[in-house]
């Protein structure tokens, strides 16, 4: 081929290679990466063009050419531009808008030059639209038709959003300087019930959320920390002075902005512990005026404080509903805030006891509570809901236990529904495993009623085992009841004869079953034959012993009643007392002081009346409460045994850490263990070869199998 | 040639072997066939070291004597021919080389084990009474770390926690002087598996130097 000959381009052949050029373009213009046009390449598509224009017929192919380059844009824009401008709104529509109309204007200006020689004489020739505005006259028609509606509603949404926010902006300012918290609110809210009417009447639905979020923002982001610290009337004063309306307006506003509840709940939760600190430190107070020798003694303001957290409980929940509307975060808080103070013990009681004597005086006969049936129900709903709170829920079901067995046991439980109910409601609370013994407890002594009736058969169809005492005996399951230390009761010879009896009656129906006898919890009907009247009395089976003694002598010291009674320094006084210095004198005692000494003496007071023909002699219980957390952490020391050997013996190997936080986990329904007890029972193991500490790893042990 | 050669070896050996029996013989009690408590105090007495001194036991730990304050024969005779020697005179040497030897980190730990060990002297007895591990705790680690077990032998002798020391606790003795800064305690961290009692200890230190 010599230099003047050129060869035809095919129309098909030269397109193709413009094609590669413009797909260049248009990949620079998406941003993919693709080098620059050289001038190399700007020279070959200019003269490609040349070429096929400058041709011969029928290869002069220039209205193909012209037209081709008004298609190069058409395609472009229908393929890329219009779908991505499609899929975006408001602001991003408009950026959008912006890069591709910036970049379009390249596409026109390069392909202008490529096909410039068109543009010299083609065009001139036929009175056509140069090419500048053909490529112009594309975006208009394809693009600009299409969206122009919506770029116009984008920009005044945006105006518009600027001008509010300005607006609000300066109008905070001056309101949360003068109006009080309520009022700021009140405004705040108007505000923005206004702009969404506005906006809904007006403006594009898809504004409405950004609109009103700039108004938030200004009214209420912005101010939020000066207008909840106000301090006459933020969020802690209308906490103090119950503004559930205000609160609730609060909470309204706060919850749309982000992260706006969290200043609004910590308030909330610093106020309800701060309530309940306070109920304690006035229950402290009152008690420290208690008398030093009733000091252990679960009184009348222990009493009161557990209804004041009661209220305080009711209170608070109404807010979650009246004000938080059930918000997760405030139930969290408030289960926090309870958890804090609720575990403060008052006056040297737990609060695991002070919950178990208040049920105690609700369920038993001639409690301090006098309240209807449905009101008791209510109550005991209530005191369960508080347990939740409490950690050493192991604490108070012993508490609890103890008291149930002496409402039992001396016929004191004023309704059995209830004590059902209770139970019923302690089960689904703490699980089956919490009640399971109580209510054996409740089963024995229905089965006990039963086996009475066999028993008084048995003794009209055997009338020479018959003791001549009207005799109940109740018998307890071991397992389920608290244990009690049973002494070795010198039994009057009457009542010597009652318990072979019972036992002949009761081997007849089982073999296999031990019998011990725990005279403390038994009562007695005594005939006192006294000068001015007979009467009835009422009284343990200890006192009732001790009595009898008097059957055979004038008068008795403290040391022979003791000695013929086999019973502890402890119970004696105890015992003497209540029949010597308290209401009701039976016995007389030399010198006759208010106390018992163990040199006094004692005679029988024939002298004694009173204007009833029954009364009851109460003794007074020992103190349960040492015993009761004796055994509790006995208990406890046990759990976190079995608990530790459970997880060792499972993992294997494992981090002292990670099992202290798995003992924690495992046993945190009942108590929550102390890190220094755990730490000792692991020793133990250690000693006891159940566990043994890593050769190379101090801190990590092994389980021995 | 061979028969000859293994005779003069072995009348070497019992030759050597001789020489460490008539040395056992020296301090054993015949009835008993063992050094008895007498004979280890005759023998320090000859060593010129007191019974009491902390070589005896390191001397104790080579012979890997099992019960406290007796030698058998085996273990004499094993301990004198690891320490390569048959007389008094140079078991009086070996002494000074034995406490080198004790102090190698990896002897010591193994040493300071068997030295509570050592105490068990009831037969399924696992834990030594509170003023035997004070005055151990004073042989063992005193020259080591003698402001650390001054203070600690203080703590155990006032606290009523605990009445008796287990091997557990005792092992933590050491990794306690070797690991924590003294007398800050800085570096003490009860929510790690440290026993109780050296929680204890720390909670005292520090309220006293509060």
């Amino acid at each position: 081929m010599t230099m003047n000959e050129r060869k035809t381009i095919d129309l098909e052949q030269g397109w193709e290679f413009m094609q590669k050029g413009i797909t260049k373009l248009k990949n620079i213009l998406e941003g993919l990466p693709e080098p620059q046009f050289s001038s190399e390449d700007y020279m070959m598509l200019y003269t490609t063009i040349y070429n096929m224009y400058t041709q011969k017929p029928p290869h002069d192919y220039s209205q193909q050419l012209y037209d081709k380059y008004r298609e190069s844009f058409e395609e472009y824009i229908t393929s890329s531009v219009l779908p991505s401008l499609r899929e975006k709104h408001d602001e991003f529509m408009l950026r959008e808008l912006v890069k591709r109309w910036t970049n379009h204007k390249v596409m026109v200006r390069w392909l202008s030059r490529f096909f410039h020689y068109l543009n010299r004489y083609f065009i001139a020739r036929r009175s056509l639209p140069p090419l500048n505005e053909v490529g112009l006259t594309c975006f208009r028609e394809l693009v600009y038709q299409e969206v122009n509606a919506k770029v116009r509603d984008a920009v005044i949404s945006l105006i518009d959003q600027e001008r509010e926010a300005a607006y609000y902006s300066r109008k905070a300012a001056n309101w949360i300087v003068d109006d009080s918290c309520p009022d700021y609110m009140l405004k705040a809210e108007e505000c923005l019930k206004r702009e969404k009417d506005r906006v809904s009447n007006y403006l594009h639905s898809s504004s409405e959320p950004k609109l009103l979020e700039k108004v938030q923002h200004e009214l209420l982001s912005v101010w939020a920390n000066r207008l909840l610290d106000k301090e006459h009337s933020g969020c802690h004063a209308l906490l103090r002075d119950d503004k559930v309306e205000d609160l609730s307006r609060m909470f309204r506003l706060f919850s749309k902005i982000p992260r706006g509840l969290d200043p609004v709940s910590s308030t909330f939760k610093q106020h309800v512990t701060a309530e309940g600190t306070a109920l304690v430190k006035l229950a402290e107070d009152a008690a420290s005026t208690k008398k030093a020798e009733k000091r252990d003694v679960v009184g009348l303001q222990e009493q009161v404080f557990v209804r004041k957290v009661i209220e305080l409980h009711d209170k608070y929940l109404a807010y979650m509903n009246d004000c938080f509307q059930n918000h997760t975060l405030f139930h969290k808080v408030l289960k926090e805030a309870f958890e804090a103070f609720c575990n403060k013990g008052v006056a040297g009681s737990s609060s695991a006891e002070l919950l178990a004597t208040f049920c105690d005086n609700i369920l038993k006969k001639g409690g301090s509570e006098k309240l209807s049936d449905e009101a008791i129900e209510e109550t005991l709903e209530k005191v369960v809901k508080l347990l939740a709170y409490i950690s050493d829920k192991d604490l108070f079901a012993e508490f609890y236990r103890k008291k149930l067995a002496r409402r039992l046991l001396f016929d004191k439980s004023a309704n059995d529904d209830h004590e059902r109910s209770i139970l019923t409601k302690l089960k689904q609370q703490c699980g089956g495993q919490f009640t399971s013994k109580m209510e054996g407890m409740v089963t024995d002594l229905t089965l006990a009623r039963e086996n009475q009736t066999n028993f008084e058969e048995y003794l009209s169809n055997n009338r020479n085992a018959n003791p001549g005492i009207d005799l109940t005996v109740t018998v307890l399951t071991t397992g389920f009841w608290p244990s009690y230390k049973s002494f070795d009761l010198n039994l009057p010879a009457e009542m010597i004869k009652c318990v072979e009896v019972f036992r002949d009656f009761y081997q007849t129906k089982t073999k296999h079953r031990k019998l011990t006898w725990m005279y403390s919890l038994g009562t007695c009907n005594l005939i006192g034959k006294f000068e001015p009247k007979t009467m009835e009395l009422i009284v343990t089976t200890y006192q009732a012993s001790a009595l009898l003694l008097f059957n055979s002598s004038d008068r008795l010291s403290y040391s022979e009643i003791m000695i013929q009674l086999n019973l502890t320094d402890d119970d004696v006084v105890r015992l003497l007392h209540s029949l010597s210095c308290a209401k009701y004198k039976i016995l007389n005692k030399e010198p006759n002081t208010k106390t018992i000494s163990s040199t006094d003496q004692f005679e029988f007071n024939s002298k004694f009346t009173d204007k009833m023909r029954r009364i009851k002699i109460p003794l007074p219980p020992v103190d349960e409460k040492k015993k009761v957390i004796e055994d509790v952490d006995k208990d406890r020391r046990y759990a976190i045994d079995a608990s530790i050997v459970r997880i060792m013996k499972s993992r294997k190997v494992l981090g002292h850490q990670q099992l202290v936080m798995e003992c924690v986990e495992q046993l945190g329904r009942m108590f929550k263990p102390d890190f220094k007890v755990i730490k000792k029972r692991i020793e133990d193991l250690i000693t006891r070869d159940y566990l043994e500490r890593d050769k190379d790893n101090p801190n990590m042990f092994r389980y021995l199998a | 040639m061979l028969a000859g050669y293994s005779t003069v070896s072995s009348k070497a050996k019992i030759k050597g072997l001789e020489k460490i029996d008539r040395l056992f013989n020296t301090y054993a009690n015949s009835s008993l066939g063992m050094i008895d408590p007498e004979g280890i105090e005759a023998l320090c007495s000859d060593l010129g070291v007191d019974y009491t001194d902390v070589r005896i036991l390191m001397l104790a730990w080579k012979l890997k004597a099992e019960k406290q304050g007796y030698f058998t024969q085996d273990e004499w005779q094993t301990g004198l021919k690891a320490l390569g020697v048959d007389s008094l005179s140079k078991l009086k040497k070996a002494l000074s080389d034995l406490e080198k030897e004790v102090e190698k980190p990896s002897n010591y730990e193994d040493f300071y084990t068997y030295a509570f060990r050592y105490c068990l002297t009831e037969e399924k007895q696992k834990s030594v009474d509170i003023e035997s591990i004070c005055e151990l705790l004073n042989l063992v680690l005193g020259v080591q770390f003698r402001p650390q077990i001054d203070s600690l032998i203080e703590y155990l002798k006032v606290q009523n926690d605990y009445k008796v020391i287990n091997s557990d606790q005792w092992i933590n003795f050491l990794r306690f002087c070797k690991e924590i800064s003294f007398p800050d305690l800085e570096n003490y961290d009860a929510t790690q598996a440290w026993p109780l009692i050296l929680d204890n200890y720390v909670e005292w230190m520090r309220e006293k130097h509060s």
